[in-house]
C-alpha cells in the first residue's frame, strides 16, 4: 500500500516537474527568438528609421548638426513632434545638384560591369574545381575561402603597390618590352574594377561551386551520346542548372558593389565618382548629416529590389534544404 | 559532379588562384624589403618590424582592435547562434519573414549605409561614441554572418539524436547543452572565427561608429594608406595575415582530429 502511494506521489511529481520543465521549454523557446529579434531590430532597423528621419531634418551648426533633435524627455508628444517637422529639401537638393545624379548613374553601372567580368573569371573557376577529382575539391575550395580571411583593406592596398605608375606591373611591362612607356591605371575606372573583380571574386566562386557540384554529370553524357556538341551541351544543360548560383553569386558582388567605399577610395582616387565615396565625404567632409542620410535613403531604395531578391533565394535554398 | 579534368579545366584554377594570391605574396615579400621604395628590392631586412614595434599609435590601435573584436565575436556568435536556432528551428511564428530579412540584409547591405544608421542611432539614443559603439556595431553585423554559417550546419543535423535524449527523460534544456551543442561546436568556432576576423578587417563602420581614443588598426592604416605605400604598412599588414593564416591551420587541423576522433568512435561502437 505504501508503496503504491509513494509510486503515485512520484509519479505525481515528475508530472508536476515536466509541467515545470515544459513552461521552462516554452519560456527558453520565447527567449531564443526574442533576444536575437529585439537586438536585430533595435540595431538594424530602427537606425534605418532614423536615419530616414534625419534626411527629413536641416543641416544646422550644432552637434548633433542637424534640426530638429529628437528629445526623449518630452515622452510621446515629443516624438510625435519630431516626426511631423518633416523637410524634403535635401532631397530637393539631391535632384537639382547633377554630382549626386551622376554618382548613382556610375556606381550601378560599375558594379554592373564588375559582376559581370567577376562571373565571367569566376564561372572558369567554379566550373574547374567542380570537375576537379573529388580528393582534392576540399583543398581547392579551401584556398578559395582562405583569401576573404585575409584583411579587405590589405588586399586592396595591396594592389596600389602594383598598379601606380613606378608599380610592379609597369615594371614588368617594360621590362619585357611588352609596353614603351607607363600606363596610367592608378586612380582610373580600371582599376576600380580590377579591385572589385579581386575582392569579390570568392563571392562568386562559391556559389557557382555549390551550384555546379551537384549536377548531375550523366546529363552531359547523355548530351554528347545523343550527338550534342560541348559548346551547346554546356549552353542548354550546365549553365541553365548553374543558375541559381550565378544568381546569388551575381547578388552577392553586385549589391555591396554599388556602396563600395574602400576600392574607389584607394584605387579609383579623386577621378572617380562613386556614391559610397560621395556619401563619405560628405559625411566627413562636408558634416552634413541630413544630405548624407538622404544620399544613403536613395542608395538603399535603388538596392532594395536586389536586396529582396537575394533574401528570397537565400529563403528558397534553405527551405529545399530543410 | 564527377567528369575529366580537362587542361582547360586545370588552367583557369591556376591563373585563378594565381591571381588571388599574388598581389598578397608580393605585399608580403615587399614586407621584407631593405629598401623604403616599396617597388624596388634593396636586400632583405626586418627593420620595418623594428620599427612597427616602436610606433606607439599602431600598438595602440592593435590593442583596442584586438578588444573589440573578442567582445563582439563573443556576443555575436551567442546571438548569431539563437538567431539560427530560430531559423531552422521555429518555422512559424508572426514576423518571421521580417527576422529572416533582418539576418540576410546585412550580408550585402553596403557598408557606408550601416556605418551611418548606427552613428546615427548612437547619437539619437545619446550614447558617446567609443569602444563601446564600435563593439556594439560590430556585433551587429557579424552576428548575421555567425547566423548563417551556424544555420547551415543545423540544416543538416539529425534531430534524432534530440529526440532519443529527450525520449529518455533529458529537458529540452539539458538536450540542448548535451547533444545539440556539442555537434554544432565546430560550426559555432568557425562562426566565432569569421566574425572575429570581420570585426578585426572593418573600416568603414568603425570609422562612422568610433570616437575619441578608440581607433581601430584598420583606422590607422587606412589614414597611413593614404598618405602613401610603405614597408612598414606592409610589415603591419604581413602580420595581421599571419595572425589570421595560423588562426585558420589551428581550426583546420581542430577540425580534423575531431573527425578522425568521431570515426574511430562511429567504428568502435559499431564493433559494439
Amino acid at each position: 500500500m505504501s508503496a503504491v502511494t509513494a509510486a503515485t506521489s512520484s509519479s505525481a511529481s515528475a508530472a508536476g516537474k515536466s509541467a515545470l520543465a515544459r513552461l521552462g521549454a516554452a519560456l527558453v523557446s520565447r527567449l531564443v527568438i526574442i533576444i536575437p529579434y529585439l537586438w536585430l531590430l533595435f540595431f538594424f532597423l530602427v537606425p534605418f528609421i532614423i536615419v530616414f528621419k534625419i534626411s527629413l531634418s536641416q543641416t544646422a551648426i550644432a552637434m548633433p548638426p542637424y534640426t530638429p533633435v529628437l528629445d526623449f524627455r518630452d515622452g510621446v508628444s515629443g516624438v510625435v513632434a519630431w516626426f511631423g517637422a518633416l523637410n524634403f529639401d535635401n532631397y530637393i537638393w539631391l535632384t537639382q545638384d547633377a554630382l549626386y545624379f551622376n554618382a548613382y548613374v556610375t556606381s550601378v553601372i560599375v558594379a554592373a560591369i564588375s559582376t559581370v567580368l567577376t562571373l565571367v573569371i569566376g564561372y572558369p573557376i567554379a566550373y574547374g574545381m567542380a570537375r576537379a577529382p573529388a580528393t582534392i575539391r576540399p583543398t581547392l575550395l579551401m584556398l578559395v575561402i582562405l583569401p576573404f580571411w585575409t584583411s579587405f583593406l590589405i588586399r586592396v592596398y595591396a594592389w596600389i603597390g602594383i598598379l601606380k605608375p613606378e608599380g610592379l606591373l609597369n615594371e614588368l611591362l617594360l621590362a619585357t618590352g611588352i609596353i614603351s612607356h607607363r600606363l596610367i591605371i592608378l586612380n582610373t575606372y580600371t582599376a576600380i574594377f580590377i579591385g572589385i573583380v579581386y575582392s569579390y571574386l570568392p563571392f562568386m566562386v562559391l556559389p557557382l561551386y555549390s551550384a555546379l557540384e551537384k549536377m548531375d554529370n550523366s546529363l552531359i553524357e547523355a548530351a554528347k551520346d545523343l550527338g550534342c556538341p560541348p559548346t551547346s551541351a554546356f549552353w542548354k544543360i550546365t549553365f541553365p542548372l548553374s543558375l541559381p548560383g550565378v544568381i546569388a553569386g551575381c547578388l552577392l558582388v553586385f549589391i555591396p558593389a554599388v556602396g563600395e567605399f574602400v576600392i574607389p577610395d584607394l584605387l579609383g582616387g579623386s577621378q572617380t565618382l562613386m556614391i559610397g565615396r560621395t556619401l563619405w565625404s560628405e559625411f566627413f567632409g562636408n558634416r552634413d548629416w541630413p544630405v548624407s542620410s538622404a544620399v544613403a535613403v536613395i542608395l538603399l531604395l535603388l538596392l532594395i529590389v536586389p536586396i529582396m531578391l537575394f533574401q528570397r533565394a537565400q529563403a528558397r535554398a534553405q527551405e529545399q534544404d530543410l | 559532379m564527377n567528369a575529366t579534368w580537362s587542361r582547360f579545366n586545370i588552367v583557369s584554377i591556376v591563373l585563378g588562384f594565381a591571381f588571388l594570391y599574388l598581389p598578397i605574396v608580393l605585399l608580403v615579400v615587399f614586407s621584407f624589403n631593405e629598401s623604403k621604395l616599396v617597388t624596388v628590392w634593396g636586400g632583405f631586412s626586418t627593420k620595418w618590424y623594428v620599427s612597427l614595434f616602436h610606433n606607439q599609435g599602431l600598438m595602440d590601435a592593435t590593442w583596442v582592435t584586438a578588444r573589440v573584436g573578442v567582445i563582439s565575436a563573443t556576443v555575436a556568435t551567442v546571438l548569431g547562434t539563437l538567431a539560427a536556432l530560430t531559423l531552422t528551428r521555429y518555422t512559424r511564428f508572426r514576423g518571421r519573414l521580417l527576422f529572416s530579412g533582418m539576418v540576410f540584409a546585412p550580408l550585402v547591405m553596403p557598408e557606408v549605409i550601416t556605418g551611418l544608421s548606427l552613428l546615427l542611432l548612437f547619437v539619437a539614443v545619446g550614447f558617446d561614441r567609443g569602444f563601446l559603439t564600435v563593439t556594439l556595431a560590430h556585433t551587429t553585423l557579424t552576428m548575421c554572418f555567425v547566423a548563417v554559417v551556424v544555420q547551415s550546419r543545423l540544416i543538416t543535423f539529425d534531430r534524432s539524436l534530440e529526440e532519443a535524449a529527450m525520449d529518455l527523460g533529458a529537458p529540452p534544456v539539458r538536450t540542448f547543452f548535451q547533444i545539440t551543442l556539442p555537434v554544432i561546436m565546430p560550426a559555432i568556432v568557425s562562426g566565432w572565427m569569421l566574425a572575429f576576423t570581420l570585426s578585426l578587417d572593418d573600416l568603414v563602420i568603425a570609422s562612422f561608429t568610433s570616437g575619441p581614443g578608440a581607433t581601430t588598426l584598420p583606422m590607422k592604416i587606412y589614414s597611413q594608406v593614404r598618405l602613401g605605400v610603405t614597408p612598414e604598412i606592409n610589415a603591419a599588414c604581413t602580420i595581421l595575415i599571419a595572425i589570421v593564416a595560423v588562426g585558420v591551420i589551428i581550426a583546420s587541423l581542430a577540425n580534423k582530429r575531431r573527425e578522425v576522433q568521431r570515426q574511430r568512435d562511429e567504428q568502435a561502437a559499431q564493433r559494439g
